[in-house]
């Protein structure tokens, strides 16, 4: 990246070049191998044309990152510089802690039902929605709906619905299921799969959006053939779509476990950082945020996220090692065949 | 490629059906339709039509419809001062945030979708990795950064963040995209005395706006919705963006539940209506990226 960076002042100097020569043979080939003032122009165009683009990554995605290695390290309460070192101390507390401990649990148990849950509604959906019927587009827009609207309204209409007097409550008294009721938000043995129904209504959008763009992608010869051949839907659907699908099912699951592991957003809102904790639905990020901003510990909270961050990193390594390898072409890896 | 058939969608029909069994399978299906419609739209209804009630009604009947609709509520958010100022605050952020990410992710991704260089896989994965670590893991760390640039409380400061951290999504769609545009357009323009930069510009820009709708739309939408990063810079009522002033008037008005409920539903029309504008973008955009 540094070379980019380098050439990227000289950039002015040298972008009018390529314009000047107008041979035909530059653009042409792929790897142009004139002389080197050619190449240059090169250089300079690509620095001139991805330059901002990195130097504005590079500072706020990567650069972050790094800092809260180094302010991880600290005792520090967020002002004047950090002066207290500290050592590993904070991720031993960290790793020590029993409610981080329970955070992780949950954050684990939300990337298992979220991949059992949504995967199979969101395939079963997409094959419906991939089919001839009427209002179809009206349903797409339909299901893409929730995915649409921010974690906040979501998350605040929710909390209506299923507070103890909400509406979810009063509907089931209604229809005489009064004995149904719950509370939904903070009983500790049900508030986790209200979570995950929440999470289910929100991000299935996602998965079917994903799943309807495979599903395009997949050669109607081959459905053709095998109806004509007598197979029947459902065994068309097992035998050759689902097969057939596996890259995109492979990619939808590696960016919902990533996105489980750093749920925030609905769970704070919904629950709150002290409710969560009692409610069994806390996750790493809602015990970064309360015990880091919150309670004034930003040494504290920039360890906790490097342990995040680890964790994340070490299952996105693990599953692109013996996941996604097959998927030579799929599309986080497949951009720079 | 895909990404450039957006609007016909063909498929289905896959199995030529028969007779009085295919009804009773259809019958099946558009059962099935309705219940999921019931499930998608319940929790919004909920909120609309709660807008229309009186909170003495939702007390009393949690579930029900209104006795006869109200308008105060609506009327009452629509006239206030500090609606439209989150409101104006979400629009300026969302719109400066769409503009930066499709012209700095156009002119990156044109790079690693039509020049061979050295570095450029390396350089392609710096960008995928970003989409491996969302907002949260960088959000303590984001705002001490942005806090010694001195821009907290301000717009800009929770613009750049979201610009970069869209950049990875927006790349990832546009390099298949620009990837398809065929070389022979690029050698006719050359021989034309169009240099690369100059075939950039004329062609590249015009031919792209499909892909870069797509993009635009995420982007805004991304913006339009955030949470985490306005949360952590944004401490001023003044510089409040929408989903942060959702919040606030719902811890302030708690009792209120109809007001909150009508500030909430009006707070998520325009995400809505860009949305249903534009899904079949959103769609054939994805597609590419998923095949890449």
């Amino acid at each position: 990246m540094a070379p980019l960076n380098g050439s990227a002042t000289q950039a002015p100097a040298t972008t009018t070049e390529p314009a000047t020569g107008g041979d035909g043979a530059h653009a042409s080939s792929p790897l142009p191998r004139g002389t080197s003032r050619r190449r240059w122009g090169m250089r300079a165009e690509i620095a001139l044309l991805a330059g901002p683009a990195l130097l504005i990554f590079l500072a706020f995605v990567i650069f972050p990152v790094i800092i809260a290695a180094y302010y991880g390290f600290f005792s520090w309460s967020g002002y004047g510089p950090a002066t207290d070192f500290v050592g590993l101390r904070n991720y031993q507390v960290i790793l020590q802690d029993d409610a981080f401990q329970a955070a992780l649990k949950h954050n684990v148990i939300i990337v298992v039902l979220s991949l059992v849950i949504q995967g199979p509604i969101a395939m079963g959906l997409a094959l419906l929605l991939n089919r001839k019927m009427r209002f179809q587009s009206g349903l797409r827009i339909l299901i893409f709906a929730p995915y649409v609207i921010s974690e906040v309204v979501v998350g605040t209409g929710w909390a209506l619905i299923l507070s103890s007097n909400g509406a979810l409550n009063g509907l089931l008294d209604k229809v005489g299921l009064g004995s149904l009721a719950q509370d939904w938000l903070s009983d500790p043995s049900i508030a986790i799969w209200t979570l995950m129904a929440v999470i289910t209504w929100k991000y299935i959008g996602f998965a079917v959006i994903l799943f309807l763009a495979g599903l395009q992608g997949i050669p109607e010869e081959i459905t053709e053939a095998a109806a004509i051949d007598g197979a029947s839907y459902w065994q068309i659907q097992r035998r050759i779509t689902l097969p057939l699908m596996g890259p995109t099912l492979r990619i939808w699951a590696f960016l919902s476990i990533i996105g489980s592991l750093q749920l925030f957003d609905l769970v704070y809102i919904i629950w709150g950082q002290y409710v969560a904790e009692t409610a069994g639905t806390s996750t790493m990020a809602t015990y970064m945020v309360s015990s880091g901003r919150n309670a004034g510990s930003y040494g504290y909270g920039n360890a906790v996220a490097v342990v995040i961050f680890l964790i994340s990193l070490a299952v996105a390594l693990l599953y692109q090692r013996f996941v996604l390898r097959r998927d030579t072409e799929g599309a986080v890896t497949g951009g720079t065949r | 490629m895909s990404a450039t058939t957006l609007a016909p969608r063909t498929s289905s029909a896959k199995a030529p059906r028969g007779g009085g069994h295919e009804k009773r399978a259809n019958l099946g299906i558009y059962f099935v339709a309705l219940l999921l419609v019931t499930v998608i739209v319940a929790p919004i209804a909920y909120i609309i039509i709660g807008g229309f009630r009186s909170n003495a009604e939702i007390t009393q009947d949690p579930a029900g419809l209104p006795t006869d609709w109200r308008i105060e509520n609506y009327s009452n958010v629509l006239g206030s001062t500090t609606f439209w100022r989150e409101v104006a605050n979400s629009t300026i952020a969302a719109a400066v945030t769409t503009i930066l990410v499709v012209v700095l992710g156009v002119m990156a991704a044109y790079v690693l979708a039509r020049y061979s260089f050295k570095g450029k896989g390396v350089l392609y994965s710096v960008f995928a990795a970003g989409l491996m670590f969302p907002m949260t893991v960088a959000i303590t760390p984001l705002y001490i950064l942005v806090r010694s640039l001195g821009l907290m409380n301000s717009l800009a400061g929770v613009i750049v963040p979201q610009v970069a951290f869209q950049l990875s999504i927006t790349i990832i769609i546009l390099v298949p995209f620009l990837r398809s545009l065929p070389r022979e357009l690029e050698e006719a323009a050359s021989m034309d005395g169009c240099s690369r930069l100059g075939f950039f510009w004329r062609m590249v820009i015009p031919l792209s706006k499909p892909g870069v709708i797509t993009v635009g739309i995420l982007a805004f939408i991304a913006s339009w919705n955030s949470y985490m990063l306005p949360l952590f810079i944004l401490n001023k009522e003044e510089s409040y963006t929408l989903p942060l002033g959702v919040q606030a008037f719902a811890s302030q008005y708690s009792v209120d539940t109809a007001k909150v409920l009508a500030f909430t539903s009006l707070s998520m029309i325009p995400a809505l209506v860009f949305f249903s504008l534009f899904e079949r973008r959103i769609v054939g955009g994805l597609t590419g990226a998923v095949k890449g």
